[in-house]
């Protein structure tokens, strides 16, 4: 039986209460009569056999792209990149798909007898990598044969011999790259494609670059002209990279994309309720929601962080393709949409949505505020092609306990953005004049992102620059739940309840206004027409 | 004439102390040395001495230490008991027509009739007065600790001459009441020397603390200058009186941090103490963990300038000694150098006030009857929403005084009994920072920020 697609169900009577997440917990929330619940796509079925599809890809590649066998010689320079510790989310059951991947191009070129082999995590300006995440993303095999030479690099985008500028596109956008992966005679990219957003020429042109050339993108002018960032031709953060990329590609930079995509089976057998809709619920399901809600309200915080972090996801393969990086993403893309789009027809007054526990930027950490505010406007607000699936001057409402905490390691500029920046203003553009480069150039940011595991100074910035659309399109947010003095900080309404936050909704989008609760993870993308 | 008079109690100060420990500053009023007394009005020590009946008598940081039994032994030499607390002043004289003056309470040589004056008092710093105990005046570095002179929470004391600073005309009572905090704070950032260009760091914004904030921005130019605030209502007066960044106590280290451009010692990655830091550290607290918060957060060679009185403190003077910081206490005031030549601290006091509009941080007034309830707020005013709480002794004071004062009478007649809050900002107050007083186009422009504080009672 094929799996089913995405579902809006209009809340009647009998419709049972609909689950929130709520951070590292979930809420039970009774929806107002006719308003819409968007249920994501059952998960498509895994591939039969990863590794004959890996092989297949690689050896019948697409676009402008001769075989990976064709590419490999002796004596050449090989650089494989591949997507850091943001992607997948939750982190993938071994093996990983970067594993599975990585290990077919390393076979690959062992038999055509190629030696100078580097590894290179495309951090971006994301946080370095521990062991222990680099051993789950590549397999104890790949670890161990390149980590104690010296072969498994991070990429540090702070390094000012490590990085070498190629030029400038016609808009004036520095391009400037990882040395290694530039001057390699082969540079293989291994994606894991969780959204829409993620690969083609974005993952070289950002993954790969410096902050002197990830800043012509991640701006508030590009964000606020991204409608969404999620839909790839309308979206300026994406045309940016793809000016970039083929100045890459013509700058002689040899790009070999392997591109994976995954299904939506996202949650492990124990909390399988939570990919199911609510009426669907089997004794078992309400049993183990219940269960599971019961002990989670007795666990301390950072306990039940600590259980959530663990939680592996069954995610598996659904397509692999390989070669000249645009043709494989548009493959990639096909593929996504095959499995997360769920055509949604109008807008509605009020959009709300129940944030989980992890958001790309705080796999084994924190969810501070300013991920809360990230995940829920800048990547569920934006999970649409079209029109976004509230109007403007709209009310989203998040479910999310939005804690004023932060794990000092890995964001210490977040603290410093949190206390000093958003004290004094909300304003994007403001907060970008005044006081990015300071924070980008901070010598002890800088020092932190290239020697402990922080993500770079700026990054909260691009954090808040990724709300900047939603920010400028909807007239209220209201976060329920949360921590009233860490919401107001973010210029948001805290409420205690839904139904509170509804009423104050009201105040903005008048009586009865129409609702659409986004109901996910696992994720989708809505086609709003 | 009824005023508050601390007698010596060690029981009653050491049950202060133990009370104000348990339940917090400003409770030990209810069982400490404290009470409300009626008396005749005191002889004239001498012929340049004069009666001065307060109109408004505010209630300090080292009073309410008084209060709580907790000020350093180190002052018992230089105070005679029983005295009247009480050192900010305005009242009227009435040997003077009822004229309104300001006190300036430090009771130096001229005060004590000591003839030469010491050589501090000769260069016009009578805070560092050499003959503190000796005169014709029982011990007493100030008014208000002095057994002879009486003091501002009362209906009457007397004042020397040289102690005396004519208010002008059209300046309130709520800015005159101020003008010796505020001569505290200008004394104290002057001493700071803060050169152009430097980094400062005003740690508490408490009366002293956000009069240090706006004598820094009107006498120096800091390139930043960064105050703690715990309060919503200091926060916001820290930044109309010219912080470029008002940060509370938890934050400072990091606001510090990221505003000099320092470096930092890890401790989990997480930064635990800067390898550089400001130029110079106002504390305007005094306690141990003031204290060594601003030698968290002050540089190597930089100076650390002590406002608030302290009192016996534990602090690891490790980094002092190893950074080459600079420790200096600042006590009251004098005369200050100027591009102008020396000139009164009083003086500069009462220009910084008009300037900075001073009055705004008078947030309640309290008759004499209520002292307990008067004391317990200012205890607690930030978290209350006040800055300066203050006696009133306009109305009941003034009838008394002149009773008093023909009669020998020792009836008082009854003050009015409710406090009078909610005044803390007329209502044409503009929330604008100081202007600084050198040429124009040097000044900085007007911050335009904070609400009217709202006093609260």
């Amino acid at each position: 039986m094929s799996p089913r697609p995405g579902f809006v169900l209009e809340v009647d009577r009998s419709t049972p209460a609909t689950m929130f997440w709520h951070g590292e917990g979930f809420r039970l929330e009774r929806l107002p009569v006719g308003s819409r619940v968007i249920y994501p796509p059952e998960p498509l079925a895994a591939l039969a056999d990863p590794e004959a599809a890996i092989r297949d890809a690689l050896e019948h590649p697409v676009g402008d792209s001769e075989p990976l066998s064709a590419l490999l010689r002796p004596g050449m320079r090989l650089t494989i990149a591949f997507d850091d510790v943001s992607l997948p989310l939750p982190p993938m059951r071994p093996p990983d798909a970067r594993q599975r991947v990585i290990e077919a191009v390393l076979d690959a070129a062992a038999t055509a007898g190629v030696d100078d082999v580097v590894l290179i995590a495309a951090l971006a300006l994301h946080r370095r990598m521990t062991d222990d995440e680099l051993r789950h993303a590549l397999g104890s095999r790949v670890f161990d044969a390149f980590a104690p030479h010296g072969l498994l690099l991070q990429h540090d985008a702070e390094d000012p011999s490590g990085v070498v500028h190629l030029g400038m596109t016609d808009q004036g956008e520095d391009v400037e790259i990882n040395r290694r992966a530039a001057e390699s005679d082969l540079l293989v990219y291994v994606n894991i494609n969780l959204v829409a957003m993620d690969g083609g020429h974005k993952s070289v042109a950002t993954g790969l670059a410096s902050y002197k050339s990830i800043r012509h993108h991640h701006n508030v002018k590009t964000m606020q002209q991204s409608r969404s960032f999620m839909d790839r031709h309308r979206s300026e953060l994406h045309t940016s990279n793809w000016r970039m990329g083929r100045l890459i590609a013509d700058a002689g930079v040899k790009v070999f994309q392997i591109e994976t995509t995954l299904n939506l089976d996202t949650f492990p057998s124990q909390f399988k309720f939570l990919q199911k809709r609510e009426w669907e619920w089997s004794l078992k399901d309400r049993a183990g929601f219940q269960a599971t809600r019961a002990a989670l309200d007795r666990t301390p915080h950072a306990m039940a962080r600590q259980i959530f972090s663990s939680i592996r996801s069954p995610h598996a393969l659904t397509s692999v393709q390989a070669g000249e990086v645009e043709a494989v993403h548009d493959l990639t893309l096909a593929n996504v949409h095959r499995q997360q789009l769920v055509e949604v027809s109008g807008q509605a007054d009020v959009l709300t949505m129940g944030l989980p526990y992890i958001c790309p930027y705080n796999v084994n950490s924190i969810m501070n505020p300013i991920l809360v505010a990230c995940l829920g406007l800048g990547y569920f607000f934006n999970l649409y092609r079209g029109r976004p699936l509230v109007r403007e001057g709209g009310v989203c409402i998040i479910s999310h306990p939005t804690p004023w905490a932060f794990n000092p390691v890995h964001h210490p500029s977040y603290i410093d953005f949190f206390e000093q920046v958003l004290a004094e203003t909300t304003d994007p553009l403001e907060i970008e004049a005044k006081y990015e480069e300071s924070f980008a150039t901070d010598p002890w940011y800088v020092h932190l992102y290239r020697t402990s595991h922080a993500y770079h100074g700026v990054h909260p910035f691009y954090m808040w620059y990724w709300c900047a659309h939603a920010l400028q399109h909807l007239g209220q947010v209201i976060i329920v739940g949360g921590d009233r003095a860490a919401v107001r900080r973010l210029g948001f309404k805290p409420a205690s309840s839904l139904a509170d936050a509804l009423e104050m909704a009201e105040d903005v989008v008048g009586r009865d206004p129409s609702i659409t609760h986004l109901h996910a993870p696992p994720l989708f993308l809505a086609d709003v027409t | 004439m009824k005023e508050i008079v601390v007698e010596r109690s060690v029981a009653r100060f050491a049950a202060a102390r133990a009370v104000a420990v348990v339940a917090g500053s400003g409770n030990g009023i209810s069982v400490g040395p404290l009470r409300l007394a009626d008396r005749d009005p005191r002889d004239l020590p001498g012929p340049e001495w004069v009666r001065m009946q307060p109109l408004l008598s505010g209630i300090c940081g080292s009073d309410l230490a008084t209060v709580d039994g907790a000020s350093s032994r180190y002052f018992e030499p230089i105070v005679s008991f029983p005295f009247v607390l009480g050192h900010e002043v305005v009242g009227v004289v009435e040997a003077d027509g009822g004229a309104r003056y300001v006190l300036e309470p430090v009771l130096g040589c001229l005060a004590r009739g000591i003839d030469p004056p010491c050589a501090a008092c000769a260069a016009g710093r009578k805070g560092a007065c050499e003959r503190i105990a000796y005169g014709h005046l029982r011990p007493g570095l100030q008014t208000g600790f002095c057994a002879d002179t009486g003091g501002g929470w009362s209906e009457g004391l007397v004042a020397h001459r040289s102690q005396l600073h004519r208010v002008p005309d059209d300046m309130s009572d709520d800015a005159a009441v101020v003008v010796e905090p505020v001569a505290c704070a200008i004394h104290a950032a002057l001493l700071g020397a803060v050169v152009p260009g430097e980094r400062a760091v005003v740690l508490g914004s408490g009366t002293l603390g956000l009069a240090t904030v706006a004598a820094l921005r009107y006498h120096s130019l800091p390139a930043s200058l960064v105050a703690v605030a715990k309060h919503p209502v200091q926060r916001e007066l820290a930044s109309a009186l010219g912080a470029d960044a008002v940060v509370a106590p938890g934050e400072l280290e990091r606001a510090v941090r990221r505003i000099t451009g320092s470096l930092a010692l890890p401790r989990s990655g997480a930064p635990t103490r800067l390898t550089g830091g400001a130029d110079v550290v106002f504390d305007c607290v005094g306690t141990a963990q003031s204290i060594a918060s601003s030698l968290d957060v002050v540089r190597p060679g930089g100076r650390i300038v002590l406002v608030g009185m302290p009192g016996t403190v534990r602090v690891d003077l490790a980094p002092l000694w190893q950074r080459e910081v600079t420790l200096v206490g600042a006590y009251a005031y004098g005369s200050e150098p100027t591009s102008d030549g020396p000139r009164s601290t009083f003086d500069l006091s009462f220009e910084l006030v008009a300037a900075a509009r001073l009055e705004r941080l008078v947030s309640a007034r309290y008759p004499l009857e209520r002292y307990e309830e008067a004391v317990r707020h200012a205890a607690h005013a930030g978290r209350r929403g006040a800055v300066k709480v203050v006696f009133d002794l306009r109305r009941s004071g003034r009838a008394s005084w002149r009773s008093a004062a023909s009669t020998a009478s020792t009836t008082a007649a009854p003050a009015a009994s409710a406090p009078e809050g909610a005044h803390g900002v007329p209502a044409d107050a503009s929330p604008t920072a100081p202007a600084r007083k050198e040429p124009a186009g040097r000044r900085r422009p007007a911050k335009t920020t904070t609400e009217p504080v709202e006093a609260h009672e």
